[in-house]
C-alpha cells in the first residue's frame, strides 16, 4: 500500500467537491469491488480532484471503434528489450502488427510540447499507445482532454493482476484514463570509490566536499522534491510558501558550485563518465548500468525519503487504432508478460504476481542468468516492500493551472541559472 | 602573434608563386600553426570515427574496449535510427529540390535584371541568413500552432525550404552576375525564344551553380538540429535522434552513420571539385 | 506582348520562393510577436491582452542568461578573429597550388553533424576520459578538475563550431587583395608593420566583418554548445528559450525572450556596423 500522509484542509475539499467525478470514474471503471475498496482504504494523501468525464464517454468514445490490426506505439528509450519480444509474442498472440515502436519520449515537458500542437489541432499524433509520467504535464494532457477514457471492460487481465494501489493514484483516480506501464524511485545514486563513504542522506547532496560533482534533475517535480524533502517538507502537502523554502535550498546548493549540472535522463551518462560522483537518480537505471556495464554504482533512497512516479500507458484521443493499443495494454497485465518485461527494464513492476514469474524462469536458467533473474525477483527497486514504501513520497499535486505555473516561475529559474 | 602575420607580408604576396626567403620564422609558424587548426577541426571526427569501432560491453559507448567491425555489419539494427535516418534523408531531398527550384528564380532574377523591389527582394535574404535558427525555428512553431497545424515531415520540410531558398539564391546569383549575356544574345540573333535560350543556353551554364545551391541545401537540411527540433512535433530526424539518445548513452550505429556520412559527403566533394575547379567562394 | 513579359518576368521569377519566404519568415515573426503579447495557458489557448509586462518579467527573470550569451558571444567571436585571421592568411598568401585543399581541410567537420561534433567533444573532454584520466592519475590534477562544464569548454565549443565560418570570409577578402598594392606600399618604403596596418588590414576588414556577422548572431543564440558541454552556470539564452518553448510550453515568455534576443543582436550587429561604416555592410548584403 502507498503511504498516506495526512489528509490537508484542500484535500477534503477537492474530496468533497468532486465526489461526483470521481463517483463516475469508478462507475466507468465498472469496477464496485474496486469501489468497496477505496471506501475501505479511505483518503488518499494527496486529493488531486478528477477532470469530470461526463458518465457516457467511455461508450462514446469506444462506440464503432474496432481492431485494425496495427499500432503505433510511443514510449521511453530502453522501457523494452531492443529485440522487442514482448511485442512479437503479442503479434503472434493477436495478429496485430507493430507498426512503430519509437522511443521518442524522453522527458515530459518536451513530449507534451511536441504533440500539443497535433492533438489540439484534433490531429493523429502517429502513436495509438503511449508512456506518460504522472507530471505536471499528465495533468495537461487529461485536462486538455487529450486522453481516451478507457473501456476496462477491455482490460482483464489489468483487473486481474494490477497491484490494487495503483487504482488510487490521485493523477487519474480510478484510472479512468491510463494504466501504469512501471513505476520508478527517485533516489540518489553514487560512484563508492570517488565519495570515499557510504551516502545516505539528502544533505550529502549538499555536502561541500562533492563541489562540481552533484547531479541534480532538471525536471521540476523531481528537483522541487528533492528541495523540499531536504528542507524538511512534505511534497504532496506543500505550497507556494514552502516551494520558496525549498528553492531557497537549492538555490544555496547552486551558488555554493556543488552542482555540476541539472540533468535529464543523461545523468547515467555523466555519473559513468565520472562527471558526477553522487546525482539524483532513477532506480531501474543504476540497476540497469551496473548490469550492463559492470559498474558498481549505489543507489539508495535517502533517510529523508526518496519519491515515486509512476510511467502509464494512455490512449490519445485522436489515436486512429484504440482497440489495438488497449488490447496492448492489457497484454502487459499479463503476469508472463510483465515478468519477462521486468526482468529487462528493472523498474517497479505493476503486477506482483510477477515476482513469482521471475523466481520461476530463475529456477530454469543457470549460471549468469540465473543470479541476474534472482537479483530482479529480490530487488527492492522492482518489487519494494512495505518498508521501503513508507520511505517514499508524491510528487506536489497541482489543483490548478495556476497553481502549477507558480510551480514553474519558483523552481525555473534555478534550473535555467 | 603580433610579428607572425607582419613579417611575411612584404615579401610574399608579390612574389606569390616565388619561393619566400626566409629571414624570418613567421611563414613556418603560420604553416604549423594553420596545421594544427586543422588538427584540431578534425580531431572530433577521428574520435566519432574511432568509437565506431569499440566494442563496449555495455550500452555506454563511452571508454575504448576493443575493435570491432560489428556495428558495421548491424548498422541498420535500430529500427528507429534507421527511419530517422530515412526521414532525415527524404526531407533533405524534398527541401533541396524545392529550395533550388525557388532559390534558382530568386537568383536569377537578382542578378539578371533591375527591377522594382530587388532591394527588399536582398533585404529578406540577408534577414533569413543572419537570423538566428533559434528563432526561426521558434516563430515558425508559433505559426503552426496558431493555425492548428499539426507538426511533421510536412513542417519540417517548410521550414528547411524557408531557410535554404536565400543560399540557394545567393549562389545562383553570384554565377548569373558573371555571365556574358553576349551568348545570349547570339542565341536570341540565331532566332531562339527567350524560352529556347534560357533552356539551351543560360541554364547549362548556371547549372554548376544550381547543383552547388542543391548540395548547400542538401547539407543544411541533413544537418539541422534547431529548426527541426521546432518544427519536427513527433517525427524523429537524425540529428533529432541523436540528441535523444545521448541521455541514454549514444549507440555505436550513430558513429558508423556519422562517418559514412562524412565519407559519402568528402567523396561527393572531392569528385565534384576534380570535375570542375573549385569555386573561390563557397558560400 | 514581348515586352510585358520582359518587364514581368523578374516578378515572375521571385514570386514563388519570394511568397515562401514571406509567408514562413515574415508572417511567423509577425506571429510570434503577437504571441508574446498574449495571456493565457498551453491547455486553455491564449489571448491578445497586449499584456507587455510579459517582457519585463521574462527580461528580468532570465537578464543573467542573456548578458552570458552575449559575453560569450563576444567572447568567441574575438577569439575567432584572432584564431582564424593567421590561418587565412597563410592559405590566402602561401597556400600555393593547394589552397583549396587547406580550404577543404578547413571545412571538413562540416561533413559531420552539428550535434555529433558537438557530442564528440564532450567524449573527448568527459572528467574520466582519455584525455583528463592520464593527468589525474599521475598527480597533475586534482581528482575533481573538470573542463567539462565551464564557460571555457562552452566558448570553446562555440568557436570550434563556427571557426570555418570566420576563416572563410577572411580568406576571401585576403585573397582578392592585389599583390601588386602591397608592392606599391613597399617601393613607398613602408615598414612591414605599416603596410600591414595600411593595406592589408583595411582591405581585410569586410571579410572580418562578414566573419563576424556569420558568427556573432549564430554564437549568442546557440544551446547546443552550453547544453551539451556546460553546467548549470553556463546557461544561454538560447536554452532558455528553447526550454520554455519546448519544455515549459510558455509561449508568451518564450516569445517575448525570443524577440528580445533578436532585437538585442540586430543592435549589436548594426551599431558594429555603424562602427564600421555602412558601406561595408551593404556590400556584406550584397554579395
Amino acid at each position: 500500500m502507498f503511504p498516506t500522509t495526512k489528509p490537508d484542509p484542500s484535500v477534503l475539499r477537492g474530496m468533497t467537491q468532486r465526489r461526483f467525478g470521481r463517483r463516475d470514474a469508478l462507475r466507468l471503471g465498472g469496477m464496485s469491488a474496486m469501489g468497496a475498496f477505496l471506501a475501505a482504504c479511505g483518503v488518499e494523501g494527496q486529493g488531486k480532484p478528477q477532470a469530470s468525464v461526463a458518465p457516457d464517454a467511455v461508450a462514446k468514445f469506444w462506440d464503432g471503434k474496432v481492431k485494425n490490426g496495427t499500432l503505433d506505439f510511443a514510449n521511453w528509450p530502453l522501457y523494452m528489450d531492443p529485440k522487442k519480444p514482448e511485442l512479437k509474442k503479442f503479434t503472434a498472440k493477436t495478429g496485430i502488427k507493430i507498426n512503430s515502436y519509437d522511443e521518442v519520449i524522453q522527458e515530459m515537458g518536451p513530449w507534451f510540447a511536441k504533440v500539443q500542437p497535433q492533438l489540439s489541432a484534433g490531429q493523429s499524433i502517429g502513436y495509438d499507445l503511449m508512456v506518460i509520467t504522472n507530471s505536471i504535464q499528465f495533468g495537461q494532457f487529461r485536462d486538455a482532454g487529450f486522453l481516451a477514457p478507457l473501456d476496462h471492460s477491455k482490460l482483464p487481465n489489468y483487473v486481474a493482476n494490477a497491484a490494487k494501489s495503483y487504482s488510487q493514484s490521485s493523477y487519474d483516480m480510478g484510472n479512468v484514463f491510463s494504466i501504469p506501464w512501471a513505476s520508478g524511485i527517485t533516489g540518489i545514486a553514487y560512484d563508492e570509490k570517488k565519495t570515499g563513504r557510504p551516502i545516505t542522506k539528502l544533505a550529502d547532496l549538499w555536502d561541500p566536499a562533492f563541489k562540481g560533482k552533484v547531479g541534480m534533475f532538471r525536471d521540476l517535480q523531481e528537483l522541487g522534491n528533492f528541495g523540499l524533502l531536504a528542507a524538511g517538507l512534505k511534497p504532496a502537502d506543500s505550497g507556494e510558501a514552502e516551494w520558496k523554502k525549498a528553492a531557497a535550498k537549492l538555490r544555496e546548493q547552486k551558488d555554493a558550485g556543488i552542482v555540476r549540472q541539472y540533468y535529464d535522463q543523461s545523468y547515467v551518462d555523466a555519473l559513468g563518465k565520472g562527471e558526477v560522483w553522487i546525482t539524483q537518480a532513477w532506480s531501474g537505471d543504476i540497476f540497469q548500468k551496473n548490469v550492463s556495464d559492470g559498474t558498481d554504482f549505489k543507489f539508495v533512497i535517502p533517510e529523508e525519503g526518496g519519491t515515486i512516479w509512476t510511467d502509464n500507458m494512455t490512449i490519445p484521443v485522436t489515436a486512429a487504432n484504440p482497440v489495438d493499443a488497449i488490447m496492448l495494454m492489457d497484454f502487459f497485465y499479463e503476469v508472463e508478460n510483465a515478468a519477462t518485461l521486468a526482468e529487462y527494464i528493472n523498474y517497479v513492476c505493476p503486477v506482483p504476481a510477477a515476482q513469482a514469474a521471475i523466481k520461476k524462469h530463475a529456477a530454469a536458467a543457470s549460471g549468469e542468468d540465473k543470479e541476474y533473474l534472482n537479483s530482479v525477483a529480490d530487488s527492492e527497486l522492482v518489487f519494494p516492500g512495505e518498508s521501503d514504501y513508507a520511505r517514499l513520497h508524491y510528487y506536489v499535486d497541482f489543483n490548478t493551472a495556476e497553481e502549477q505555473q507558480d510551480f514553474t516561475k519558483v523552481f525555473d529559474p534555478i534550473v535555467l541559472g | 602573434m603580433t610579428q607572425a602575420p607582419e613579417a611575411p607580408v612584404l615579401e610574399a604576396p608579390p612574389t606569390r608563386t616565388v619561393k619566400v626567403r626566409k629571414k624570418f620564422g613567421g611563414v613556418q609558424f603560420m604553416h604549423a600553426y594553420t596545421w594544427l587548426i586543422i588538427l584540431w577541426l578534425v580531431l572530433p571526427i577521428f574520435v566519432m570515427i574511432l568509437f565506431g569501432f569499440n566494442n563496449p560491453s555495455g550500452r555506454y559507448n563511452q571508454t575504448w574496449q576493443g575493435f570491432t567491425l560489428k556495428w558495421y555489419r548491424e548498422l541498420f539494427a535500430l529500427d528507429d535510427l534507421t527511419s530517422a535516418l530515412i526521414l532525415s534523408l527524404v526531407v533533405a531531398v524534398a527541401a533541396s529540390i524545392i529550395s533550388s527550384a525557388l532559390g534558382t528564380g530568386i537568383g536569377y532574377a537578382l542578378g539578371r535584371y533591375r527591377f522594382r523591389g530587388s532591394g527588399s527582394m536582398n533585404l529578406i535574404m540577408f534577414a533569413t541568413m543572419s537570423s538566428p535558427e533559434l528563432v526561426m525555428g521558434a516563430s515558425l512553431l508559433t505559426l503552426f500552432v496558431s493555425l492548428g497545424i499539426g507538426l511533421g515531415p510536412i513542417t519540417i520540410t517548410i521550414a528547411h525550404v524557408m531557410f535554404s531558398i536565400s543560399f540557394v539564391a545567393t549562389v545562383v546569383r553570384a554565377r548569373v552576375i558573371t555571365l556574358d549575356r553576349s551568348i545570349e544574345e547570339a542565341a536570341a540573333d540565331l532566332g531562339a525564344t527567350a524560352w529556347t535560350t534560357f533552356w539551351k543556353v543560360t541554364f547549362p551554364i548556371i547549372l554548376p551553380a544550381v547543383f552547388s545551391g542543391f548540395m548547400l541545401a542538401f547539407a543544411l537540411s541533413v544537418d539541422d538540429f534547431v529548426v527541426s527540433n521546432f518544427t519536427a512535433g513527433t517525427s524523429v530526424t537524425f540529428p533529432l535522434w541523436i540528441w535523444g539518445a545521448t541521455r541514454v548513452g549514444l549507440p555505436p550505429q550513430v558513429n558508423v552513420m556519422g562517418t559514412l556520412i562524412f565519407a559519402t559527403g568528402v567523396l561527393i566533394a572531392v569528385i565534384t571539385s576534380i570535375r570542375s575547379r573549385p569555386r573561390k567562394q563557397t558560400i | 506582348m514581348g515586352r510585358v513579359k520582359r518587364t514581368l518576368a523578374p516578378y515572375l521569377l521571385v514570386l514563388p520562393g519570394g511568397l515562401w519566404l514571406l509567408m514562413f519568415f515574415a508572417v511567423p515573426m509577425a506571429t510570434m510577436l503577437s504571441l508574446s503579447l498574449q495571456e493565457g495557458d498551453i491547455v486553455n489557448g491564449y489571448v491578445f491582452t497586449g499584456h507587455w509586462q510579459t517582457y519585463v518579467e521574462a527580461i528580468s527573470d532570465y537578464q543573467t542568461q542573456l548578458i552570458r550569451s552575449l559575453v560569450y558571444g563576444v567572447i568567441a567571436t574575438i577569439i575567432l578573429i584572432v584564431l582564424a585571421f593567421p590561418a587565412a592568411y597563410w592559405i590566402a598568401f602561401y597556400g600555393g597550388k593547394r589552397k583549396a585543399t587547406y580550404l577543404f581541410l578547413l571545412l571538413l567537420p562540416f561533413f559531420v553533424s552539428f550535434v555529433l561534433r558537438t557530442i564528440s567533444w564532450r567524449l573527448i573532454l568527459t572528467d574520466d576520459g582519455f584525455l583528463l584520466r592520464p593527468l589525474k592519475e599521475v598527480g597533475l590534477l586534482p581528482e575533481n578538475f573538470h573542463i567539462l562544464g565551464t564557460s571555457a569548454a562552452v566558448i570553446g565549443g562555440l568557436v570550434y563550431n563556427f571557426l570555418p565560418f570566420m576563416v572563410l570570409p577572411i580568406y576571401v577578402a585576403l585573397e582578392r587583395i592585389d599583390p601588386r598594392v602591397v608592392e606599391a606600399a613597399r617601393d613607398l618604403y613602408a615598414t612591414p608593420i605599416t603596410a600591414f596596418r595600411k593595406v592589408i588590414l583595411p582591405l581585410a576588414l569586410p571579410g572580418v566583418f562578414a566573419g563576424v556577422l556569420m558568427t556573432f548572431i549564430p554564437v549568442s543564440s546557440d544551446y547546443v554548445n552550453s547544453e551539451v558541454l556546460g553546467s548549470s552556470s553556463t546557461t544561454m539564452i538560447g536554452q532558455v528559450i528553447q526550454s520554455q518553448y519546448l519544455s515549459s510550453s510558455n509561449y508568451p515568455t518564450a516569445s517575448a525572450l525570443s524577440f528580445t534576443l533578436m532585437a538585442v543582436l540586430l543592435v549589436g550587429v548594426f551599431s558594429y556596423a555603424r562602427a564600421l561604416g555602412t558601406e561595408d555592410v551593404m556590400k556584406v548584403a550584397a554579395r
